[in-house]
């Protein structure tokens, strides 16, 4: 482990390189694994699971905006029970040494509860990844996302935390007054880690209709044009908290990469460049160490204990 | 890894080499690609194009109007929209582009044989990959006959290509040229006098919501669809659709189960 450059050390996740594909961009990682060997990869995070299967929101689901695009899937996924039986498992049977995080969706403490404690199980899930700020579906709170109510964000963490036999890390938002006060809460509650950002919220409008384009109306908003709205938050999270960062936010290169770690991420999530190009995470690896000779950066573990000491 | 993962030796993304390109109509352009990726593609896949330009992230797919194995060039026919087909328009013979693909399910063609009669139906843009299908079509002897429909004079596109292959029947929404009326005005009459051994059918939401009635229960009819998508590869479930006769959440992706669907499983 020690002659990998490349390898960082989160609780629970002992990873050989920082680089993990981001829940709803990399689906149950099927897909990719006819374009490359996913056993490259970090770990992934597995598309969002909730208690039941969703088919998710009316489509259109995405539009492209400048460097950036609009997503409103709404959380289509097959139902935990499914993730448990057929997509895990295929996971295990092919890429037995790939640590995965299961993201982990819901409307009420109890399935976050209940989705956490049986998603915990898999031998290959080896860290939550709390979604409390998917802000494409109605959580029922006056149309306000779970992470953006520090009382709301505690309750839900607690409920996975109690529940889970593996670390929790917590998706936070960027739309919020103070992101600080969330991450507080969150860490009150239990929490392991951070993953950061969630999509920013925008719109898209067809001039033809004069109505919006993604069918949801709004959708979340990622890719480049976000990335230094993501580092200023990780920032500012790493300022205030001494829990391990799982950065993303419009990564699609190893330069970028690194610049997220130097702003305080441990580890690095790629989504929307994986749809540019379903080689991007890969290639972000292969890139690393030129770059990190560049910028004189021996390994990424020291790189990643200094920029939090 | 198991190589099960590994079972498809094909290109899956290249720089395809462009041949040449020029606008066949107005704002409406056609661009041959040469590339290994041309062995692999059937009639009714997709190409999935990355625009050149940094700030333009998601692919934009286009399907594949007709293929040229012993050349190993492909032909793409599509409509600039806004800026991302207007900087693929301005792509000059000798440039490359980067390229996914072939993409999606294709038309079954094995449904029919020698001496049967084919049905195309398309509207619009979603002409062009009926092209390639009555091109095999005819080759195996089977009798086409193709009904297209488009908005106006201007946007008819494809009747030379198609008509080498049978009979070509072209309708205009505003009379400007052949047949006033919607496609229907002339499918309806047609099937009032000959059977239809399969339809094959590619065009607009509102003229496949009419193929998927009138041949709702035809053995071998086939939609094909288009759909906003991201990764267009399967994995992010951006260009799902219902499927009839099944739970709430049941769903097909457009990009990797289609886009061909037969007629009768899908809700339009």
């Amino acid at each position: 482990m020690s002659e990998n450059r490349l390898a960082v050390k989160l609780p629970g996740l002992d990873l050989k390189n920082p680089i993990i594909p981001a829940s709803g961009c990399f689906g149950f990682g099927q897909e990719y694994a006819k374009y490359y060997d996913l056993d490259k990869l970090g770990s992934i995070m597995i598309k969002a699971t909730t208690k039941d299967a969703r088919f998710g929101n009316p489509t259109p689901r995405v539009a492209e905006t400048p460097s950036g695009m609009l997503n409103a899937i709404g959380l289509q996924n097959p139902g935990v029970d499914v993730v448990l039986s057929e997509k895990l498992p295929w996971l295990a049977e092919h890429f037995p040494a790939l640590p995965i995080i299961a993201n982990v969706a819901g409307f009420s403490n109890d399935e976050y509860a209940y989705v956490s404690k049986k998603i915990s199980k898999a031998p290959n899930v080896k860290a939550i990844e709390l979604n409390i700020s998917c802000p494409n579906v109605d959580h029922g709170n006056h149309g306000l996302l779970i992470g953006q109510v520090p009382e709301l964000a505690y309750a839900a963490v607690k409920a996975s935390v109690e529940n889970s036999d593996v670390p929790v890390y917590v998706k936070l938002t960027p739309s919020v007054a103070d992101i600080t006060t969330v991450a507080k809460a969150v860490e009150e509650a239990g929490a392991t880690g951070f993953t950061m950002i969630n999509t920013l919220v925008g719109m898209r409008f067809d001039l033809k209709t004069r109505k919006p384009i993604i069918a949801n109306g709004t959708g979340g908003m990622s890719g480049p044009a976000v990335f230094p709205v993501a580092l200023k938050l990780i920032r500012q999270v790493a300022q205030s908290s001494d829990l391990p960062i799982i950065g993303m936010g419009g990564v699609d290169s190893a330069e970028a990469a690194i610049e997220m770690m130097i702003a305080g991420a441990s580890a690095i999530g790629v989504g929307t460049a994986n749809f540019s190009d379903p080689y991007a995470c890969p290639n972000i690896i292969e890139r690393l160490p030129e770059v990190m000779d560049q910028y004189g950066i021996t390994d990424l573990e020291t790189l990643r204990r200094e920029v939090r000491q | 890894m198991n190589s099960s993962c590994k079972d498809k030796t094909s290109v899956l993304k290249e720089d395809l080499l462009i041949i040449s390109q020029r606008e066949i109509a107005p704002r409406i352009f056609e661009m041959k690609l040469s590339g290994e990726m041309v062995l692999d593609m059937a009639p009714g896949q997709f190409l999935h194009l990355r625009v050149p330009d940094p700030s333009k992230l998601l692919r934009r797919p286009i399907s594949i109007c007709q293929i040229d194995k012993v050349n190993k060039v492909a032909t793409i026919v599509y409509r600039v929209e806004r800026a991302g087909t207007t900087i693929l328009s301005q792509l000059k013979a000798g440039d490359r582009v980067d390229t996914m693909g072939p993409q999606g399910n294709s038309f079954d063609l094995s449904v029919i044989s020698a001496g049967q009669t084919a049905l195309l139906i398309g509207g619009g843009i979603g002409v062009p990959p009926l092209v390639e299908t009555a091109k095999q079509l005819a080759a195996k002897g089977i009798k086409v006959v193709s009904v297209l429909g488009f908005a106006t004079k201007d946007a008819v596109i494809l009747e030379e290509e198609l008509s080498a292959y049978g009979k070509v029947y072209v309708t205009t929404d505003d009379g400007s040229y052949g047949i006033k009326g919607y496609v229907s005005t002339v499918v309806d009459d047609l099937v009032e006098k000959q059977s239809f051994d399969a339809i094959y059918s590619c065009g607009a939401p509102g003229m496949l919501k009419y193929v998927d009635k009138k041949f709702e229960n035809h053995p071998h009819a086939y939609l094909s669809m288009e759909s906003r998508m991201a990764c267009g590869m399967g994995a992010c479930y951006a260009c799902v659709v219902h499927l009839r006769n099944a739970k709430e959440a049941a769903n097909k992706r457009v990009c990797e189960d289609g886009p061909v669907f037969e007629t009768g499983q899908i809700i339009l």
